[in-house]
């Protein structure tokens, strides 16, 4: 199959929706085709998916002190 | 007699059958599942911890008085999620704090491309660096910089793993917005914590070669 080629501006476009599997098999090929040329948007796709991970692992925002006992009140004494 | 709850599972059902009878007690056990995610989707928004708890009560107490009309179209977490979203946006509304911000995203132009900042690649940040409090303390003023609106997306997607189409329902925007936004916010967030720019946690054995193409 002759993959057309694709634009770094079009890759970029969808690098999102590529990692999140949200592309058709056409343009997923013809994205893969142009990562094996294109060193810079590998780095980007890399780097973004890396973004995804890092934040997936490592965001995490502490509930304060007390929450859930506090909520609980809030509850029961509506 | 309710109408079929469509989307809850069998012991949300019951706490759900519990609650329309005057069961507090059962109200906070089908809530409580959810309330860190809540809380984190409060804290996407507003970014400050007692806004952000206070808000989460207040959705609590609407979800309680809005039960009996729960119909079970989505699922018990994601109605949550959605009321506390409005509750979250509500405050912020309230709190003119935000004004400007609000203003300069409503002027943002949401349909032009969106280019990475820096061609760096940083594709070798292992996992095990995330134990290194510098690179918490990096993530999360990345975070911190994120317009609201991408930071709410980034974190019901990336960290809540919520589905695009989730994520349009709570939001009340489309899944095609969903999926600009987020490229937005990932690129963002790539930039702002691409060695080079706001490196420093990186410094050491680790090097990494810029390529700038242009």
């Amino acid at each position: 199959m002759r993959v057309i080629e694709i634009s770094c501006l079009e890759v970029w476009r969808e690098i999102s929706n590529y990692i999140d599997g949200e592309i058709d098999a056409d343009l997923r090929a013809r994205m893969e085709a142009h990562f094996k040329i294109c060193a810079h948007c590998k780095a980007i796709y890399d780097g973004t998916k890396n973004v995804v991970k890092l934040v997936g692992d490592g965001v995490e925002y502490q509930m304060p002190e007390g929450f859930s006992q506090r909520l609980y009140e809030k509850v029961k004494n509506k | 007699m309710s109408t079929p709850k469509l989307n809850v599972n069998a012991n949300e059902a019951e706490l759900i059958r519990l609650v329309c009878e005057g069961d507090r007690e059962a109200f906070y056990r089908l809530v409580q599942p959810y309330e860190r995610s809540v809380y984190m989707t409060a804290m996407s928004i507003l970014n400050n911890q007692a806004d952000a708890e206070e808000v989460v009560q207040e959705a609590v107490l609407k979800a309680l008085a809005a039960l009996p009309r729960f119909r079970g179209e989505a699922k018990f977490s994601t109605w949550l999620t959605q009321i506390t979203i409005n509750e979250a946006r509500l405050k912020l509304r309230k709190d003119r704090r935000h004004l400007y911000e609000f203003i300069d995203e409503q002027q943002a132009n949401e349909e032009g491309d969106c280019f990475p900042k820096d061609y760096a690649d940083w594709r070798a940040i292992p996992s095990e660096e995330l134990q290194r409090k510098q690179l918490r303390e990096a993530l999360k003023r990345a975070l911190e910089s994120l317009p609201p609106k991408y930071r709410e997306v980034l974190i019901l997607r990336d960290v809540q793993q919520l589905s695009i189409q989730e994520t349009a329902q709570v939001l009340g925007i489309t899944e095609g917005c969903v999926k600009t936004r987020l490229l937005r916010a990932r690129f963002h967030m790539r930039d702002a914590l691409a060695p080079g720019i706001d490196g420093s946690w990186m410094r050491g054995k680790f090097e990494y070669e810029k390529v700038r193409p242009w």
